[in-house]
């Protein structure tokens, strides 16, 4: 048994809605391979605990089903680290810019 | 939902569901084996330009600022031909509620799902229109549920999808996020049918005629700003509502003569429905793996008809590439001060050869921006671009080559686009039109007039082009 999750939580639940055999006809070879899968997110409607088939309420008011993969999920998507090809355009554009204004009192950078 | 019904079946009643969920007559808009009566569908949905401002101001949409780039057109000057390069603009449509002009085309599709007394909206999106239907759903007090490509069969997911995620869900939409595939429309249907919910479809007319304001405004803002009408407006083309809209709007506001460019990323190479190229494609929208097609076949949409119809007002199609599109977003922020996109930013990478071409009197709109954000930033494109293999390098953007290699140019004059052939692409929507003709049925004359229409080519030239393609077929 794993770690009980109070009902009313904010989880997300998995399931597979076409399983690889079942894909539509027209999909290339590399995706009929793998299922088509589904995530959502909700409040969960009964206490359970993590791979146990759940209902969750949708933020729309619909109870959906699925497998409980996560409880409070997050959202950890970020803007990354500086990438010094894009810095290095934008600093000699910025140069190119101001070395052509005769007036640099229009906020040229020191 | 408890499991829903096979996928052919669903797909067999994909008519019937469509309808109920849209309650517009399609039918009765049918002229002839190919042809319908495009302006009467419009004129079907019941708002005038003015009708549509008000609905829209009631939420905060439109009336959004023109900037003028003028630092922009300063550095594209100094690189062009003497006398040459246009003053630039932009429509700072960051400025809309949910940070993007696709407040325009949720406005009409929400309000008209309330007005006929839906109690929800459901869209099909990965991208800004789903915050936009769900912010334009919060106002009007409906569920809305949005169905997301999202993530590849490892769970990696495109890190600008995970924040349109986050937008809806902090607009109170129910977010289905879905692995690679065209089956989103099987799990949309399966939707709209067990809900009864409104289908706020990108391509009803309602969608439509929300961005013939944007048009509207933005003639207006040039002819106040110069005295004159806008001589290129160039926006970021993909399905084709942005073109269409946009153009259809011009025209209301007595722009007739502006010139229309629509500018795509080229994803030429990349499969729009493989598992394994969906994170290496860089770009969610925007980009010719929707242009093309939908240029070429409109009604391959998730209605009967599709009131995106670009092909009658592109003048001009062009397409960059993905690092031109990155350098022009970095562009934007260092030298204009607007940290933008990515959407609008690929009409803007195609404004810095543009302009190039254009006198300095002349004037070229960039019809677009959108919000930034994490996972929507430069940044985060390339450091999944840098996970997926994808070698991200200075140089000439002649080198990029999509899912391989993404090349920031070293220099603004290395910035150019690639023209469409527009006539080959008639040629194609020709052909796909020829190709729906149900079997023993003729091109008749309302349908030649129909695709004249369309295709913006004479009669002549229309039955020259049928019989090749018959000949060839």
């Amino acid at each position: 048994m794993g770690e009980r999750i109070a009902a009313g939580t904010w989880v997300e639940a998995y399931r597979i809605v076409l399983p690889p055999g079942e894909r539509a006809p027209q999909v290339p070879p590399d995706t009929s391979q793998v299922p088509l899968e589904l995530r959502c997110r909700g409040l969960l409607v009964r206490d359970a605990a993590i791979g146990d088939d759940i209902e969750v309420m949708s933020l729309a008011g619909r109870r959906l089903t699925g497998t409980l993969v996560e409880v409070n999920p997050g959202y950890t998507h970020s803007f990354g680290r500086p990438v010094p090809e894009l810095a290095s355009a934008g600093r000699e554009l910025r140069a190119q810019l101001w070395s052509t204004r005769s007036d640099p009192g229009t906020g040229a950078p020191a | 939902m408890t499991g829903w019904p096979p996928y052919a079946e669903v797909m067999a009643r994909r008519a019937e569901i469509v309808h109920r969920s849209i309650g517009l007559d399609y039918g009765r808009y049918a002229t002839g084996a190919i042809a319908f009566d495009y302006e009467g569908l419009m004129a079907g949905a019941g708002y005038d330009i003015a009708e549509v401002r008000s609905v829209q101001r009631a939420t905060g949409v439109g009336d959004t600022p023109l900037v003028e780039l003028v630092n922009l057109t300063d550095a594209v000057r100094a690189v062009a031909p003497p006398g040459k390069g246009a003053r630039i603009f932009v429509k700072d449509e960051s400025a809309n509620p949910s940070g993007s002009f696709k407040d325009r085309r949720a406005s009409l599709s929400v309000h008209e799902a309330a007005a006929r007394g839906y109690r929800g909206v459901v869209a099909a999106t990965s991208g800004n229109y789903g915050a936009a239907v769900a912010s334009q759903a919060a106002k009007a007090g409906l569920a809305c549920i949005v169905v997301q490509e999202a993530f590849d069969s490892h769970g990696l997911v495109q890190p600008e999808i995970a924040e349109k995620t986050r937008a809806c869900e902090a607009y109170g939409a129910e977010v289905l996020r879905l692995s690679v595939g065209p089956e989103l429309f099987y799990v949309f249907l399966c939707v709209l049918e067990e809900t009864g919910f409104f289908d706020a479809s990108l391509y009803t007319p309602y969608s439509v005629l929300g961005i013939e304001t944007l048009g509207y405004e933005l003639a207006e803002q040039v002819l106040e700003r110069t005295g004159r009408p806008p001589d290129v407006v160039v926006a970021t083309h993909a399905g084709g509502g942005n073109v269409t809209g946009t153009a259809r709007g011009l025209r209301k506001a007595g722009a007739a003569d502006t010139v229309m460019v629509g500018a795509s990323v080229d994803l030429s190479g990349l499969h729009m429905a493989s598992d394994h190229d969906f994170n290496r494609k860089s770009f969610t929208t925007g980009h010719t793996g929707f242009s093309m097609p939908f240029t070429t076949w409109p009604d391959r949409a998730d209605v009967p008809r599709n009131a995106a119809r670009p092909l009658r007002y592109l003048d001009r199609f062009v397409t960059v590439t993905q690092g031109e599109v990155f350098y022009a977003t970095e562009a934007l922020a260092l030298l204009e001060g607007l940290e933008r996109g990515p959407a609008g930013n690929t009409s803007l990478a195609a404004a810095f050869a543009l302009a190039q071409e254009m006198d300095r009197a002349s004037t070229l709109v960039v019809q677009e921006t959108e919000y930034t954000g994490a996972g929507k930033h430069p940044l985060a494109q390339l450091a999944l671009a840098a996970e997926m293999g994808v070698r991200v390098e200075r140089g000439d953007p002649r080198d990029n080559r999509p899912g391989e290699r993404i090349v920031i140019p070293e220099r603004l004059d290395q910035v150019r686009v690639v023209d469409v052939d527009l006539d080959e692409v008639r040629r194609s929507y020709v052909r796909n039109a020829l190709a729906s003709l149900p079997p023993d049925t003729d091109v008749d004359d309302v349908d030649l007039a129909f695709l004249a229409e369309e295709t913006r080519w004479s009669a002549d030239t229309l039955r020259e082009v049928i019989h090749e393609a018959r000949a060839t077929a």
